[in-house]
């Protein structure tokens, strides 16, 4: 600045700063006084600023604010804001809860969400299962595939240890029983069942064993029980495996896949939540028809899926 | 005197606000620019409540922007948040817009339809009406703070504050139902939303329109920059014709009156300081173009108005564009407006603005109001089934946009043995074809399962048709369909 002697710019009488820079200069145009006047507003609302908010570390500000705080205050008015579904959903009968379309979305949305920390470690994100885990997206169910008999399920567990109430079956270890020529029989036989294979002298054997080993559990048409958890074998689906190995390992050393009961470890309405997901897979059946009346020729109707009584229906909308 | 004041009072760090107290003026420029107010004003105010019958399922706003419901109404187009390439149009159209305006007839906008100069214009007039004309302002200004100052101060600011507070109240009414929220806004009830956008709004209209002023155009807004940038030679800007005027005829008196040698040539400007005085943003526009003049053409008026006095032709300060300025210099005749406007630059940026607009009318038209999209559940893709067929699944989402609600038919074309059912429906009623009930204005979701025959692993393609049941006569058959469809085995 000692040896540039501002001068003044001709077109506007303003001085310049002395600057210069390949012959442009700057101008040392002043600011306007409103502009000052925000800036010292600006100073004093930050000083305002920092004395109300966090502003110096390890230190809360005069309003007691922080994120963590807001944190905690969205979760509870977003749980304030849940509770009345929740309650609804807990006051409702599980067999009922299909016959508010509404409540039951809100069910099924909760249990998509308690499905994904609870349940995918078994039985996969999309729920389709793994050999020893069922697929739950399909029409096959071992104890039940209506709301109330998957409700059960979750429960209470299958063959889980530390719950009374639990499914419970075990099937015997037929390599003691059964001579391995004749468990190979009682294979063949049962992929004749299926409709894998065609009948063979072999097969022809196996149904006699079968009918004198199996049929008290699979029944004697091997389209299985489900009082006790008996598997169709007659399906299309195997829940390890339908190839001659695995349905030798199944019967020479028997299955016991085990679900933990989730009464001690969720509360009620997850409970019924994750059951009204499970039945929303696509698989899951009519509630079951109550209980006949005296007059037992009562029109028989299609059983009909609580969803929705017609073929039309808007299932879920959003805008 | 400020405690500012104190840091550098020689230098001039800052700079106080030279007030500005145009005349009023009459003539050509004004009356265009009392229409141009008038019309925008009537428009901004009154809009909202026109109202615009949709039937029971929308609301009956003529130009609404439903935030929440995420709709944007105007008249008979209704946009959704997808269709926003129409709203990005508009703003395109906008640029273009300004771009053909600002070539043509130069900072038109600034001078006459900017809202900060519509509401200052506005602003002054209740001051003129309160105060008087310039001069009892600049008495008054400078008048000490007497009862009778104070009275007047306080009514021009009540007016001004009413008109703020009018001006923030009509803007909230363009996004909720506008008699439904007038009645909340009064009795109390509305959200907070709307009460903080008035008192925002109510702020800025009357700090920004009472006091600020040209502040804005010179410190604030980027527009004159940018503007500046846009003109051409071409350009109509307020021009002082100064191979006109000049010498000044008091400053040749003066000089003969202090016996210096005066030329033959005397200007036809006088002097007289009209131009100045009636300049909404104080410049003298004989300097010549600069960033502080918006092109308002009060100037214009206040000049002819003396040229008529002094039986001088009038437009001594007139429109006129730099080429043509030459040309006048040079000896030659003033040229007639519509030559400066019709050139191909204006020609190229009104084709361009016009063919999008006609583009977008015309999209607007064809647009379908029936939408379907699919997305194939890939978690798990096929499902076996206990009978042996195999199942497939589609998150099926049918957007409705017309507001009514509307009965489809889905139908499936192609993998004959296929069949289809939604999660509304048993599997037992699977069929070739769903009848959906569509929720007016809406997308409804629905999960869609089909099944077929296992067999050799790989994709079936099929389409999924939507057929509108209820289609009235004469209306176009609007068949949508997912074509890209396949079905997987595996």
């Amino acid at each position: 600045m000692t040896d540039h002697k501002p001068d003044i710019d001709e077109a506007t009488g303003t001085k310049f700063v002395g600057h210069e820079w390949d012959g442009i200069q700057e101008l040392d145009t002043p600011m306007p006084r409103w502009w000052v006047y925000t800036f010292v507003a600006c100073v004093v609302f930050a000083a305002g600023y920092v004395v109300a908010y966090p502003a110096i570390p390890d230190t809360d500000g005069a309003l007691g604010w922080s994120s963590r705080g807001q944190l905690a205050d969205t979760l509870k008015a977003e749980t304030a804001a849940r509770a009345p579904r929740l309650n609804a959903i807990a006051a409702t009968p599980i067999e009922q809860l299909a016959s508010n379309p509404q409540l039951m979305r809100s069910a099924i949305e909760g249990g998509r969400a308690a499905f994904k920390v609870n349940c995918v470690q078994c039985h996969g994100a999309g729920a389709a299962g793994s050999k020893g885990y069922p697929n739950l997206n399909d029409d096959d169910w071992l104890w039940g595939g209506d709301i109330a008999a998957i409700h059960t399920s979750i429960l209470h567990g299958i063959r889980s240890p530390g719950s009374d109430e639990a499914r419970y079956s075990q099937m015997p270890a037929f390599a003691d029983m059964l001579e391995r020529g004749q468990i190979q029989q009682v294979v063949s036989y049962v992929r004749v069942m299926s409709g894998q294979d065609k009948p063979t002298r072999g097969s022809r054997a196996g149904a006699a064993l079968f009918a004198e080993n199996c049929a008290s559990c699979h029944g004697a048409d091997g389209k299985g029980n489900r009082e006790m958890g008996a598997p169709n074998l007659t399906d299309g689906i195997w829940l390890y495996g339908g190839d001659r190995a695995s349905l030798t390992q199944t019967i020479a050393k028997a299955r016991f896949g085990v679900m933990p009961h989730w009464s001690e470890k969720l509360d009620g309405v997850t409970i019924k939540m994750l059951a009204a997901y499970v039945h929303s897979l696509g698989g899951g059946e009519a509630n079951p028809a109550p209980p006949a009346p005296e007059t037992a020729t009562a029109t028989a109707s299609p059983p009909a899926v609580d969803t929705a009584s017609t073929a039309t229906g808007a299932a879920n909308v959003s805008s | 005197m400020s405690a500012l004041d104190l840091i550098n009072p020689t230098s001039g760090l800052y700079q106080k606000r030279e007030p500005v107290f145009p005349r009023v003026v009459n003539g050509r420029f004004r009356r265009l620019k009392w229409a141009v107010m008038i019309f925008c004003l009537a428009v901004y105010y009154i809009t909202p409540w026109l109202r615009w019958d949709r039937g029971a399922y929308a609301p009956d706003q003529a130009v609404l922007v439903d935030l929440a419901n995420r709709r944007f109404y105007m008249f008979d187009i209704e946009i959704w948040p997808q269709e926003f390439y129409y709203v990005a149009g508009l703003l395109i159209m906008a640029g273009i817009g300004l771009f053909l305006v600002t070539s043509a007839v130069g900072r038109a906008w600034c001078g006459y339809a900017c809202p900060q100069t519509v509401w200052t214009d506005l602003f002054q007039h209740v001051e003129r009406w309160i105060d008087g004309d310039r001069n009892a302002q600049i008495k008054l200004n400078k008048a000490p703070w007497t009862a009778s100052k104070l009275t007047r101060r306080l009514s021009k600011w009540s007016i001004w504050l009413a008109i703020a507070m009018a001006t923030g109240g009509a803007w909230i009414f363009y996004f909720a139902d506008a008699p439904t929220l007038a009645q909340q806004f009064i009795t109390g009830t509305a959200p907070f939303v709307a009460y903080a956008t008035v008192g925002v709004l109510t702020f800025t209209t009357f700090a920004l329109g009472g006091f600020m002023r040209e502040q804005v155009c010179i410190y604030m807004c980027p527009w004159p920059r940018i503007q500046t940038a846009m003109l051409d030679e071409k350009s109509l800007i307020v021009t002082y014709r100064d191979w006109r005027g000049e010498p000044r005829t008091q400053g040749v008196k003066k000089a003969a009156a202090a016996g210096e040698k005066v030329g033959a040539k005397i200007g036809d400007c006088i002097d007289c300081n009209a131009c100045v005085s009636v300049c909404p943003t104080g410049v003298d526009i004989r300097q010549g173009p600069q960033l502080g003049c918006i092109n308002c053409a009060l100037c214009i008026d206040a000049c002819d108005e003396v040229m008529g006095k002094l039986n001088r032709p009038r437009g001594l300060i007139d429109y006129l564009n730099l080429d043509d300025q030459k040309h006048e210099v040079a000896g030659g005749q003033p040229k007639p407006i519509l030559k400066t406007l019709l050139r191909p630059r204006t020609l190229v940026y009104f084709s361009i603005w016009a063919g999008i607009g006609l583009a977008m009318l015309f999209t607007l038209g064809e647009r379908a109001r029936l939408a379907i999209d699919t997305a194939q559940d890939r978690n798990p893709v096929v499902v076996q089934m206990s009978d042996g067929q195999v199942r497939n699944g589609w998150t099926v989402k049918m957007r409705n946009m017309e507001s009514r609600p509307r009965r489809v038919e889905l139908t499936m074309t192609g993998l004959p043995q296929g069949r289809m059912w939604t999660d509304a429906m048993a599997r037992s009623a699977a069929a070739r074809s769903v009848t959906l009930d569509l929720a007016p204005d809406a997308t409804t979701k629905l999960q869609l399962y089909v099944v077929a025959p296992a067999g050799p692993a790989g994709e079936t393609p099929f389409a999924l048709v939507a057929r509108p049941l209820d289609e009235v006569a004469g209306s176009r058959a609007a068949r949508e369909a997912a074509r890209d469809v396949k079905f997987i085995r595996q």
